[in-house]
């Protein structure tokens, strides 16, 4: 009776399963053992290296490039994206005349593939005819090229992104607002607190939560999204604004290397693990979950 | 007098409050004084607008028209947080992610006290109101009645001179909603600062309070002491809405030619309000006669329904001296306990010497004392 019950059971689950594994955990598996591999190169097929890939990884200067791009970028779009989005939260909950529009307006860029996004800046950053020069054209300030500068190039990708994941964490903003019971900044009210004292004790405190799920989400978004950067500056000028994902799958497809492919993407991997759990320990204890 | 508190209550008087929303008056010409120092009701139906007028007062509402004084101020257009008073709201406001003794101490954090001084008031705070054991709980690990006793504590710990309390004993079971009341009662009275307390409950009002606003439809219907409201209510709205069972309102019709009479010597239509407990069973003729049409016995006493001609009416007798249903008992009532109303607005009408008046109409009223005794109609 017992057996045949796990028989069902097993059944049961044998098609989610199969499809986790088909599509997670093998390819995981088969990328960790990649990684100890060598490339197949024409008639040559791979061969165990052991830890081969790794010590070329370490010794890589592209490598420590683009990680060191992928930190700046995580830096400058997490925590002014979410900044912003609190921002826009606290603005379009409260009542007044057209606030849909201007919550719909803000969301907007969430709504849209990155790759649209991407060309509507590629149309804002075009040097001499796109919009940031035409303004300042107007100001007889001579043309830009933010896009074309390895100065410039990370900077111009990071407005990009916040542009676009800002109004995604402010719905989630929106949300936690909207739970939090009024009478709360009523009583702080009373009991003589102005808008910043309710914010800063009140508000935001209760708001970790979902501070705490944006930010895993923004950390993973920093290391995930790279659509812009085909179309904005394919990692140009010089790896200036090439962040890890992009170099892996420059690796991968464009030069076919996939054993080294494999090995940069397992310290993504890796990297992405420590973040999530280091940010779980580190906020554990501020977050008050009802 | 508990030694450290020195809150001293500052009066409230709101003139003319008018608080208007698109389409609904919620609160219409509201005056009402509130003495320093004293425990004041504002009792009504659901809806009257309670609990805007004490928002109003609070700062978080902003009132259409009208000017409210605090002391000898006019904060009409003071926010809430520079109002200098306390609040416990019905759903008592604590926040979650905040341990009780930070709740209760938050007025005094934003208002920049001393962590010594913070430190001793809390003490002492949780000491008035037994919630020492829990002070590093968090509001989701108590229950109702400690939550309210927290919600109170930040309302008093930093003396604030008024107090506003909307409903907070209606979450409560009826046993703990007793013993608060007497410990709210007892704070109010200990420290000394104005109570403007909000309920729907006659019996809280009516046993708590100084003095008891009655409001009906945003407007003030009477304000008195529990004792004038019962025995002198203003209007008939008043006259029904305390006591249990509520006041019979008769038209004086119902009771004949001395009722014709009486209306004639006043000049209007005119309802007799008499009360269930003022009405006896008389042994002799008696004031008026009613018929039994059912009796509710209730153990020390009975609640007897009748009619007085055709009006009804009910009469509280002992619960021993049951009438039969389908007879008729003859009832004394003294004059004093006639109260008469004009039958078109509901206001009461003066009647400085209601004794002579009924005796001139043809009511032949029981005088005080010599009512009549309560007689076992059973037993011979
Ligand atoms: N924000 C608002 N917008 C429109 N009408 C409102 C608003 N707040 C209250 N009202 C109306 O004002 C009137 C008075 O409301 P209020 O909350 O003061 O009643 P209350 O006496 O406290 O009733 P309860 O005993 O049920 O709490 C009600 O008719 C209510 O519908
Ligand atoms: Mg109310």
């Amino acid at each position: 009776m017992l057996s045949r019950q796990w028989i069902h059971g097993w059944l049961l689950l044998l098609p989610a399963l199969a499809f986790i594994f088909l599509f997670t955990h093998i390819p995981a598996i088969t990328t960790i053992w990649n990684s100890f591999q060598s490339t197949p190169r024409g008639r040559r097929p791979s061969q165990f290296v052991g830890l081969d890939n790794y010590e070329r990884l370490i010794g890589d200067p592209v490598f420590w490039k683009v990680l060191v791009n992928n930190l700046w970028f995580a830096l400058g779009t997490i925590p002014v994206s979410i900044a912003l989005s609190i921002a826009m939260a606290l603005f379009v909950n409260r009542a007044f005349a057209g606030r849909s529009l201007v919550r719909m307006a803000y969301f907007t860029p969430t709504v849209l593939p990155l790759i649209a996004v991407a060309n509507i800046w590629l149309f804002f950053y075009t040097p001499g005819f796109g919009l940031i020069d035409q303004v300042l054209g107007a100001f007889g300030r001579g043309q830009s090229n933010l896009l074309g500068s390895p100065d410039t190039a990370l900077g111009a990708i990071i407005v990009v992104s916040i542009w676009k994941e800002a109004g995604f964490f402010m719905i989630f903003y929106l949300a936690a607002l909207q739970a939090i019971p009024p009478q709360l900044a009523e009583a702080a009210r009373i009991e003589g607190a102005g808008g910043w004292t309710i914010f800063r004790r009140i508000t935001f405190p209760m708001m970790m939560p979902t501070t705490l799920f944006v930010s895993v989400n923004a950390v993973i978004n920093a290391f995930r999204l790279v659509d812009h950067i085909f179309i904005l500056t394919g990692g140009g000028p010089d790896n200036a604004s090439s962040l890890l994902l992009y170099y892996i799958y420059e690796t991968s497809f464009r030069f076919w290397d996939t054993a080294y492919g494999a090995t940069l993407t397992v310290v993504m991997l890796a990297l992405l693990g420590l973040f999530a759990i280091g940010q779980f320990f580190l906020f554990d204890r501020k977050v008050h979950y009802k | 007098m508990s030694p450290g508190f020195t809150a001293r209550g500052r009066a409230i008087r709101l003139e003319s409050i008018v608080k208007r929303w698109d389409d609904t008056v919620a609160l219409d010409q509201v005056h009402i004084d509130v003495a320093p120092g004293s425990f004041t009701a504002l009792l009504g139906p659901s809806g009257c607008g309670k609990s805007t007028l004490l928002r109003i007062v609070a700062g978080l509402e902003q009132a259409s028209a009208g000017r409210v004084m605090i002391g000898e101020e006019d904060v009409t257009d003071r926010p809430a947080d520079k109002r200098d008073l306390s609040m416990v709201f019905q759903s008592y406001a604590l926040f979650p992610h905040l341990s009780v003794a930070e709740n209760i101490i938050f007025g005094l954090r934003t208002r920049g006290v001393k962590r010594s001084e913070r430190q001793a008031r809390l003490e002492r705070v949780a000491h008035l109101l037994g919630l020492e054991a829990l002070l590093e709980r968090k509001p989701s690990a108590l229950s109702g009645g400690q939550q309210q006793r927290v919600a109170l504590g930040r309302a008093v710990i930093a003396e604030r001179s008024i107090c506003l309390m909307d409903e907070p004993l209606s979450n409560l079971d009826a046993k703990l909603r007793q013993t608060m009341r007497t410990e709210l009662r007892a704070l109010q009275r200990e420290l000394g600062f104005t109570m403007l307390y909000v309920t729907h409950d006659q019996v809280e009002a009516i046993t708590m309070a100084d003095r008891v606003v009655l409001m009906n439809a945003g407007r003030v219907e009477q304000a008195a002491t529990p004792t004038e409201l019962y025995e002198r209510p203003a209007t008939t709205f008043a006259a029904r809405f305390i006591g249990t069972p509520p006041m019979n309102l008769i038209p004086a019709a119902a009771f004949g030619q001395a009722g014709l009479r009486l209306e004639r010597a006043l000049g209007v239509a005119v309802q007799v309000g008499i009360r269930p407990e003022a009405m006896h069973p008389a042994h002799g003729a008696g004031t008026f006669e009613m018929r039994v049409t059912g009796v509710e016995y209730l153990g020390a006493d009975a609640l007897v329904q009748g009619r007085i001609g055709e009006a009804p009416a009910q009469m509280r007798v002992p619960g021993h001296a049951m009438p039969e249903v389908g007879s008729t008992v003859a009832v004394s009532v003294a004059a004093d306990e006639f109260h008469v109303f004009d039958a078109g607005t509901g206001a009461r009408l003066a009647t400085p010497d209601p004794a002579s008046l009924l005796a001139r109409t043809g009511f032949s009223v029981a005088t005080r004392g010599a009512e009549a005794p309560v007689i076992n109609q059973r037993t011979p």
